[in-house]
């Protein structure tokens, strides 16, 4: 097999699990965003080490979706600082390209380009931005779609693809990139429980082989299950932080009201 | 009806219609390609540009759309002879028609372009793609695709206003019968066969956009899907 045949990078089992070892992949500090005069984050501070699996949970509304984007830069911020593998987000004269190399996205309406086939699209980036030979890209395409199980699927078009296979593919092309962070939007959330499933295989891998995740997320007994880390949101601040056991034992009245409705 | 067609009289002139088609043929290719390149750069311009470029796109797209291709081929061809630059009416003709279909495909391709999702650009730059990389590789086929059949359409019609050239003498098809009619006094007959070379060249076009389409848009072609 070619070099790229694990596309997740060595598993690093000696990273452990936790965020006191070695310097945050992700912090954020006081961070406040307003669109117009709603305030979505009012002051988020979060802590992300490497290994870790960071579960954001939280009502609709309560900025879990919109700290994620402002981790990936994606929505400016008013207040506060971000640093994400090293490159400080909050700083106007971030290079957007580093970052790209560094942290992947996966999103909940998949956003494959659908004018290209499964494969096709996980070459893209690495011909355009890696400046890797169209053989070498589909190498790497081939070894990132078996990885997810979609081997077969590689001349597929999106339109020919379930919502699930769709995601995976989605996944497999942020791998492609060989990122140190992976960022994951709510990816289920317009799936069936079927489909849900095996996407959610597909991350529970990626866990398992040590890649550093923040995940937003309505799947608690995923959350509970997989993240290292889960973190509650509500009106826009990191309201109750800790690890999955956190679920069955919640602490302020807002947690034990969102699980009793998300359960 | 007393008339007695003559198309016998016609026959000498059929070397000349032959060139005629084919210079008609070529005006329309060439109008077609730079048409193409100069409206869409235009309309990415008008759609991502700087404010003085949407404002400058947007006075070229009004006022070709507002004004009668005639005067703009009458403005295209004294004009440049005005600057002290001669170019022949071969020339002057294709350059007219490009400024006019620029224009046209301008707004078309802009129709194309605003309907690819934001999402679509949102995933093309967290996968680190520049921008120019984003509109290459991930807006422009998708975005033509969609108004492809409308821009075949315009092609088409940029074809038959090509014989509006033959009014600052460019040897084209019209051009070609008008002198043949007024040789032969033969005007039905002669316009009638003008009509039906019309007819074929509008089929070859279409044919021609339809082949280029399942070269380019090969999506449609591997699943069937009717452009």
């Amino acid at each position: 097999m070619s070099a790229v045949a694990n596309p997740t990078r060595a598993a690093r089992e000696d990273t452990p699990r936790s965020s006191q070892a070695g310097a945050p992949v992700v912090r954020l500090h006081d961070v406040h965003k307003s669109f117009g005069a709603l305030k979505v984050l009012d002051g988020v501070s979060l802590d992300v080490g490497p290994g870790e699996i960071a579960a954001i949970i939280g009502q609709s509304g309560s900025g879990k979706s919109t700290a994620l984007r402002c981790i990936n830069a994606l929505e400016t911020i008013q207040q506060g600082t971000i640093h994400v593998c090293g490159h400080a987000i909050h700083d106007p004269g971030l290079d957007r390209r580093a970052l790209r190399r560094d942290v992947g996205i996966v999103f909940q309406s998949y956003n494959l380009f659908p004018h290209l086939t499964a494969e096709q699209n996980i070459m893209l980036a690495p011909t355009c931005v890696k400046g890797m030979t169209k053989a070498q890209a589909r190498d790497l395409a081939r070894a990132v779609l078996s990885h997810v199980g979609l081997a077969e699927k590689a001349e597929h078009y999106p339109e020919q693809l379930s919502g699930g296979q769709q995601q995976r593919v989605a996944i497999a092309r942020s791998l492609a990139m060989r990122p140190k962070l992976m960022l994951f939007d709510e990816v289920t959330s317009a799936l069936d429980p079927q489909l849900t499933g095996e996407v959610l295989k597909v991350m529970e891998n990626l866990a398992r082989e040590g890649m550093t995740m923040i995940l937003v997320t309505h799947e608690m007994a995923f959350a509970r299950k997989v993240a290292s880390k889960v973190v509650y949101m509500h009106r826009g601040r990191v309201w109750e932080t800790g690890t999955g056991a956190m679920l069955d034992d919640p602490q302020t009245p807002e947690l034990r009201a969102f699980i009793g409705n998300g359960l | 009806m007393s008339y007695q067609f003559d198309f016998a009289a016609l026959l000498p002139y059929w070397p000349e219609f032959v060139r005629g088609l084919w210079l008609t043929l070529q005006l329309s290719a060439m109008a077609t390609v730079l048409g193409f390149i100069v409206g869409t750069l235009c309309a990415i311009g008008r759609a991502d540009g700087p404010p003085a470029v949407k404002w400058a796109v947007a006075a070229y797209v009004e006022v070709i759309r507002n004004t009668p291709l005639l005067v703009q081929i009458f403005l295209v061809y004294f004009g440049i002879a005005t600057l002290g630059i001669r170019i022949g009416a071969n020339t002057a003709a294709v350059a007219a028609l490009v400024v006019n279909v620029g224009a046209y495909t301008c707004e078309i391709v802009r129709a194309g372009l605003e309907s690819v999702h934001k999402a679509q650009l949102e995933a093309a730059d967290c996968l680190g793609l520049s921008r120019v990389q984003t509109y290459w590789h991930v807006v422009l086929r998708p975005a033509v695709e969609r108004v492809y059949p409308a821009l075949t359409s315009q092609y088409v019609l940029l074809m038959l206003a090509s014989s509006i050239t033959s009014q600052i003498s460019a040897e084209e098809l019209t051009a070609v019968a008008n002198r043949v009619q007024s040789d032969t006094f033969r005007s039905f007959e002669t316009y009638i066969v003008v009509g039906l070379l019309y007819l074929l060249l509008s089929f070859v076009v279409r044919i021609a956009f339809w082949l280029v389409g399942l070269g380019v848009f090969v999506r449609r072609r591997k699943l069937g899907t009717a452009l």
